[in-house]
């Protein structure tokens, strides 16, 4: 059923300043929950080219995306705590049992509030591959576990600038924050006691954590996506 | 005059006027450390909180109206400095960090340091005199001994960095508007919530923060941890599938510009 309420992007980009002026004098735009605030007509509807699903466009193409990203860690943490790697430690089992909690909720989150806002647009229950993992080593599940955790954080600090409804900003700063606490833990799990879990290799000099574009995410995680997807708006 | 006074009066939003929106479109931060053309005006905050209408007439008027934007940054240099300083002195206090833990706090505070410089050109960048730093007292008047006993080094670390991915996460709202800061300020706080998950487990306690409570924290710090507890995310209930704790730790929950200014003002003379 399509929203009768629509608000275009561009006009949502444009009065973006004003609207942080009015809500902060209090005269605040109405948005209740999650409700279809960036999002026009055009996308009420599923997107889907040769079989292909496309994000989307505006909030909501950055809201599949997360989502997208969500399911790859979820799916990742189902797989390692429903068959443990070998001698794992009973405080590495936590860890791991903590993280998989974690991104499942964050998928479902994102169902919901996606399904919520526009049912007709929501990414499809995507299907994973993990290429060279070994899920019987310490060693292997960890380096994955680093690797998709930093991604998540690059990921969400690359994407936060295409998010125009301050409210969806805020809720993935919630869970940009997370991610980062997990990739430290892993870190320092892999390392301890070491400067790996906020190391040179994702903190520069200025004292800035990795933030990448839509685009290089999903090359650098592609491998990882057996369902293929598009994201025309950001040229994937 | 005490710049967090002054912010905490500011997160009053009548102070803000029309011509803040107009100011926010003035910048864009791509050229760092490129200075502005302007003379070092002491946070126009101050003037802007007597009236609005005394605009100076140099060239760039920005100083003088302090926006959301320029203040978020304002309260996140202040946080930093706090950081910066804490490290700093703990480092170089004698027998406080055991030689095993060193290396970690030498990077955290490393990132400190750079955050005061990267905020600091800014700001800058901005047409606003940065903050000055504040003096501060970490031990709140005798309260605390933190360069005096390691493990209340690690309790107040572990405030500090949990405050400021709060902090700044408090102000998303208000940097928005330039992509440039946004973006900045997204990469300075998943920095401060690696920091704050490794401090934590260097305290046996786990990364991540579980209902409203600290993890062995003093009541002292509650102010840190109240509002955290929440298992509710835009209807969404958190709780459902594996319990409050799970639910609650997924998410990080932001702290007003009030309630920041509030936690880094005991620390401040």
């Amino acid at each position: 059923m399509k929203k009768t309420i629509s608000v275009s992007n561009g006009a949502a980009t444009l009065d973006t300043n004003r609207r942080n002026f009015l809500k902060l004098s209090g005269v605040g735009l109405a948005i209740a929950g999650l409700a279809l605030v960036g999002c026009n007509d055009d996308d009420d509807f599923t997107i889907m080219e040769n079989g292909v699903f496309d994000l989307g466009k505006g909030d909501v193409g950055v809201l599949n995306y997360a989502y997208a990203l969500e399911q790859l860690e979820a799916d990742f943490y189902t797989k390692v705590v429903n068959s443990f790697y070998t001698g794992i430690s009973e405080a590495e089992k936590q860890v791991f049992t903590d993280l998989y909690n974690h991104e499942v909720i964050h998928r479902d989150f994102f169902k919901a509030a996606i399904t919520g806002a526009a049912p007709n647009a929501i990414l499809p229950t995507l299907e994973f591959q993990y290429p060279g993992v070994d899920f019987k080593s310490r060693t292997s599940i960890l380096a994955t576990a680093k690797a998709l955790e930093d991604t998540g954080v690059a990921a969400y600090n690359g994407a936060g600038k295409y998010i125009t409804n301050a409210d969806y900003l805020v809720l993935a700063g919630k869970i940009v924050s997370v991610e980062a606490r997990h990739a430290a833990a892993i870190r320092d799990l892999i390392n301890p006691k070491s400067a790996d879990f906020s190391g040179d290799d994702v903190i520069n000099a200025m004292g800035l954590d990795l933030a990448k574009e839509p685009k290089d995410i999903v090359a650098a995680a592609g491998a990882f996506f057996k369902t293929p997807f598009t994201w025309k708006e950001r040229g994937i | 005059m005490n710049i967090l006074r002054l912010l905490d009066k500011l997160s009053n939003d009548k102070f803000f006027t029309a011509e803040a929106s107009r100011l926010e479109t003035l910048n864009s931060i791509s050229s760092f450390g490129k200075k502005a053309a302007v003379a070092a005006i002491p946070l126009g905050l101050g003037v802007m909180m007597s009236t609005p209408a005394h605009a100076e007439t140099k060239t760039s008027s920005s100083a003088v109206f302090a926006t959301p934007l320029i203040d978020a940054l304002q309260l996140a240099l202040t946080l930093e400095y706090l950081e910066d300083e804490y490290y700093r002195e703990g480092l170089a206090k004698a027998g406080l960090i055991p030689s095993s833990d060193r290396v970690i706090f030498n990077q955290i505070s490393k990132h400190e340091t750079a955050h005061v410089a990267f905020l600091k050109s800014t700001l800058t960048a901005l047409g606003t005199a940065p903050a000055a730093k504040p003096t501060f007292d970490f031990t709140v008047k005798g309260a605390f001994d933190p360069m005096g006993d390691y493990k209340q080094f690690m309790i107040l670390a572990q405030a500090f960095e949990d405050t400021g991915v709060r902090a700044y996460k408090g102000q998303a709202g208000n940097v928005m508007s330039n992509k440039d800061v946004l973006t900045a300020a997204l990469q300075i706080h998943s920095v401060e919530a690696r920091h704050a998950s490794e401090v934590r487990r260097l305290r046996n306690q786990k990364g991540w923060i579980e209902l409203g409570n600290g993890g062995e924290m003093p009541a002292a710090t509650n102010a840190v941890y109240n509002g955290e507890g929440v298992t509710v995310q835009a209807g969404f209930n958190t709780a459902t599938a594996f319990g409050a704790a799970a639910g609650s730790a997924a998410y990080d929950e932001v702290l007003s510009t009030t309630d920041a200014t509030a936690i880094a003002s005991l620390f401040i003379v």
